[in-house]
């Protein structure tokens, strides 16, 4: 069937404005959103440029504006849109576009790095595996899917008005680690996160988790990380 | 722009990262790699990674290496594999200390589930051997690597594409790479340079691998010298999504998944009545195959089922969660109700470069070393796989061995300085940018590389036949031949796609022809590469790797080299 296709197009070459491009495309209703664009760029018009490789949703590499909501554009079927065929693809928000659907996410992985994305521990490391209780594991595991997209940082509405906001992405991560038994900076990660740059600047808005192509409760761990600070703050004042 | 380090590594996957945190602490080192690192395709691998830890029921190291041998169809390097099976108990440790979230048993070890052709007590029955988080099991491994690199501080160059090694007097030097983002050209001196860059599964139609995996380490160290080993045979995995490739890891298998014809008849019991549905993967894709060709594929199509109905709703949904997640998006299938679709899908190169278990690149059948050259991961050939790798073996192979390549180029840069760089290293590069930019052929990338692609599915796949290879043969140097008159019509220098499709599709070109070549040359089955013609494995002439030389005036040229065989005798392969 034939789709309508219209590409946010910018060649910082050439262009002084972004503009917008028209494509007619030979689409199954199977196909994937990313076949789409590989058509267009294949068969018409080789200068578009957009970033994309596994394409089934893991390497994180593809996510776009496709009809006003962020989705990655592997895993969004032609078939899964109510819009008569027709598609509007435009970079991810928030980010500054390098060509065509292609963004800077530097300063994405700049934020990323400072939740030190790591484990600290300050424990010698046992000869064998650190013993971890299962439910651990599985309290911090829906975090483990994140693929870093930037889908949920690119969609919250906080980091639009404050650049220094950590973003739901770097959140997650942080959370990832807070949480994770086997990690002991837990007091001074919480200490990182409890600021208005940090967890408290998440008003609880769940845009973040409505666009998550992987289904994380964003919002909801961002909130453990808050549940987790006054905690520490409350054993904190019982110890003093 | 010019640039030095000690070590420079191509590419980001769980290899070229493995040996980067071996080398970051105290040595220049700089990750290149043409998508951002955390898109490297290690991030795909779902199921599990293989050590006998024995943490869920008694295992040893030996059982792990009489499976991989007896996996590999007796044609991997047995001291290369007791490496491989010894080291990974502590490969396991060091992941978790590292941070790596592995499922855990109710008394907090790591756990472990079954696997294809890992068993108890060599063959008696399945048994769980494979670490897994989840089934993103690759990702989280590759995200842990990645943010102990940042710890590290190790300098990344993310999106810049290899190009070539800088060699001279038979010597690596370095290499020359294209920035995706400014379509400048840099050229990175160096004591060392590792190449990591995983699979070329694109050169294939249907394939569980990402679009970047187009063999460009491959292609460019095998014409610089390096000698390719045993590239005829490829993996395909049994249980792609119909029509699409997409992997339903082996993992599905492990816990308790079933395959099933049209009839609904369970037909791995018929093939291999020990170990059933968890035979090693070029087994079930020939029985999924076989059945087909019987009329008992689905609705007389080319596909069968893999049915996990009966594992519940708690372990599709937290054991195997991304898969279930991908047959609800692309096959609108749910697997807690219904059966998923599912056929071979191109998965994974046994061959490669050829590489000691240093990581050493080795340039003929004496293993003469390419001096300042090393390869791990899929791109290498070591030779663990033979002629057909277990699941759970490749994350394995890359972290031991990119780490015993890290260690061996921290030994060679202590020993050798900088050698001096040939006079305007870019400049071949940058001449072939430019014919390529300027060319006003009237042939275009796209279709080159979807006639490859369709050859190399309808003739080099699971089932070969010489006829069939030497079509395939003539097409691909045909192929090879309308190439050199593409033109590029993206004349930008910002992440022009279509200038780096191209480069990636010559590379593609020539390991076709190296795959073929080898599948042709190969007159027996063994392991992945089955020739209906020779029905039979035929140790007393094919007990050997296939080697390959470039060479400029007449192409890939075939010599052979000896298996090395230390504790089992090959002997027949039942499971």
């Amino acid at each position: 069937m034939k789709c309508t296709f219209i590409v946010y197009r910018f060649d910082p070459a050439v262009d002084k404005e972004p503009r917008y491009q028209e494509y007619m495309v030979a689409a199954e209703p199977t196909d994937k959103i990313l076949d789409c664009l590989n058509k267009i760029r294949w068969e018409q018009d080789p200068t578009l440029s957009y970033r994309y490789s596994c394409a089934h949703g893991i390497c994180g590499s593809d996510a776009l504006m496709i009809n006003g909501r962020i989705e990655l554009a592997c895993q969004k079927l032609v078939r899964d849109f109510k819009t008569a065929n027709n598609f509007v693809i435009e970079p991810l928000p928030l980010f500054k576009v390098i060509k065509d659907l292609v963004v800077d996410m530097n300063p994405f992985f700049e934020k990323h790095r400072t939740v030190r994305p790591y484990l600290i521990s300050d424990e010698d490391p046992p000869e064998k595996e650190w013993l971890q209780d299962p439910e651990n594991q599985k309290f911090f595991e829906p975090a483990l899917a994140c693929i870093l997209c930037g889908a949920c940082t690119a969609a919250c509405p906080i980091n639009r008005s404050n650049d220094k906001y950590l973003g739901p992405a770097a959140l997650l991560r942080g959370f990832r680690y807070v949480a994770d038994s086997r990690d002991t900076a837990t007091g001074s990660r919480l200490a990182q996160l409890d600021n208005e740059d940090g967890a408290w600047g998440c008003k609880s808005m769940w845009w973040c988790t409505d666009v998550c192509p992987k289904s994380i409760p964003v919002t909801k761990s961002i909130a453990q990380i808050k549940r987790l600070i006054k905690e520490e703050e409350k054993r904190k004042t019982a110890g003093s | 722009m010019k640039h030095q380090f000690d070590v420079i590594i191509v590419g980001a996957g769980l290899a070229g990262l493995r040996a980067a945190i071996e080398l970051g602490e105290d040595t220049s080192v700089a990750v290149l790699s043409k998508v951002f690192a955390t898109r490297s395709h290690s991030g795909a691998a779902q199921g599990g990674i293989g050590a006998a830890l024995g943490n869920e029921e008694e295992d040893n190291w030996e059982w792990h290496m009489f499976d991989t041998v007896k996996g590999s169809d007796y044609l991997g390097d047995q001291d290369a594999i007791e490496i491989l099976v010894r080291d990974a108990p502590r490969t396991i440790y060091e992941l978790e200390h590292l941070g790596v979230p592995f499922n855990r048993t109710p008394d907090g070890k790591i756990a472990q589930r079954a696997f294809g052709g890992h068993t108890r007590n060599f063959g008696e029955a399945p048994v769980k051997r494979a670490c897994f988080a989840a089934d993103r099991t690759g990702r989280v491994i590759l995200d842990t690597l990645w943010e102990k690199c940042l710890q590290r501080s190790i300098r990344f160059f993310d999106e810049f594409q290899l190009m070539s090694l800088i060699v001279s007097e038979g010597q690596c030097h370095g290499v020359i790479a294209y920035e995706l983002a400014s379509g400048k050209l840099h050229t990175l001196h160096s004591k060392a340079v590792l190449l990591a860059t995983g699979g070329y599964g694109k050169v294939y139609k249907t394939t569980s691998n990402a679009f970047a995996s187009t063999g460009d380490g491959l292609a460019i160290a095998f014409r610089a010298g390096a000698t390719l080993e045993d590239m005829e045979f490829v993996q395909f995995h049994p249980t792609g999504i119909y029509k699409l490739g997409i992997l339903i890891s082996e993992a599905a298998r492990g816990e308790g998944g079933i395959l099933r014809n049209n009839e609904g008849k369970r037909f791995m019991e018929l093939y291999a009545p020990v170990i059933k549905d968890l035979a090693p993967r070029d087994m079930v894709s020939r029985c999924i195959l076989e059945e087909v060709r019987a009329g008992r594929g689905i609705d007389g199509k080319d596909y069968v089922h893999l049915d996990l109905t009966h594992l519940g709703e708690e372990v599709l949904n937290t054991k195997l969660a991304e898969i279930t997640g991908f047959a609800r998006i692309y096959s609108g299938v749910e697997p807690i109700r219904e059966p998923i679709p599912v056929q071979p899908t191109c998965h994974y190169m046994m061959g490669g470069i050829a590489a000691n278990a240093d990581g050493k690149v080795i340039t003929d059948s004496e293993d003469t070393p390419f001096l300042g050259l090393y390869a791990a991961g899929e791109c290498a050939c070591v030779s663990v796989h033979g002629a057909n790798r277990l699941g759970c073996n490749s994350l394995l192979d890359t972290l031991v061995f990119g780490r015993r390549a890290g260690k061996e180029m921290r030994r060679h840069i202590h020993t050798v300085g900088f050698s001096p760089l040939p006079a305007n290293p870019e400049k071949e590069v940058a001449a072939k940018i430019a014919a390529l930019m300027e060319s006003n052929g009237n042939e275009t990338g796209g279709p080159i590389r979807e006639e490859l692609q369709e050859v190399m599915m309808d003739k080099v796949s699971v089932f070969r036949q010489r006829s069939g290879l030497t079509e395939a043969l003539e097409k691909v140097r045909e192929l090879q031949g309308r190439y050199q008159k593409i033109a590029i019509q993206d004349k930008g220098s910002c992440f022009n796609r279509d200038l780096l499709d191209a480069i990636e599709l010559d590379y593609m070109l020539n390991l076709a022809e190296v795959i073929t070549l080898g599948a042709l040359t190969r007159e027996e089955s063994r392991g992945a590469h089955s020739r209906e013609d020779f029905p039979d494995r035929d140790d007393k002439k094919w007990l050997v790797h296939t080697m390959f030389r470039y060479s400029k005036e007449e192409g890939p040229q075939v010599f052979f080299k000896p298996v090395t065989i230390t504790r089992f005798q090959p002997k027949e392969r039942k499971y």
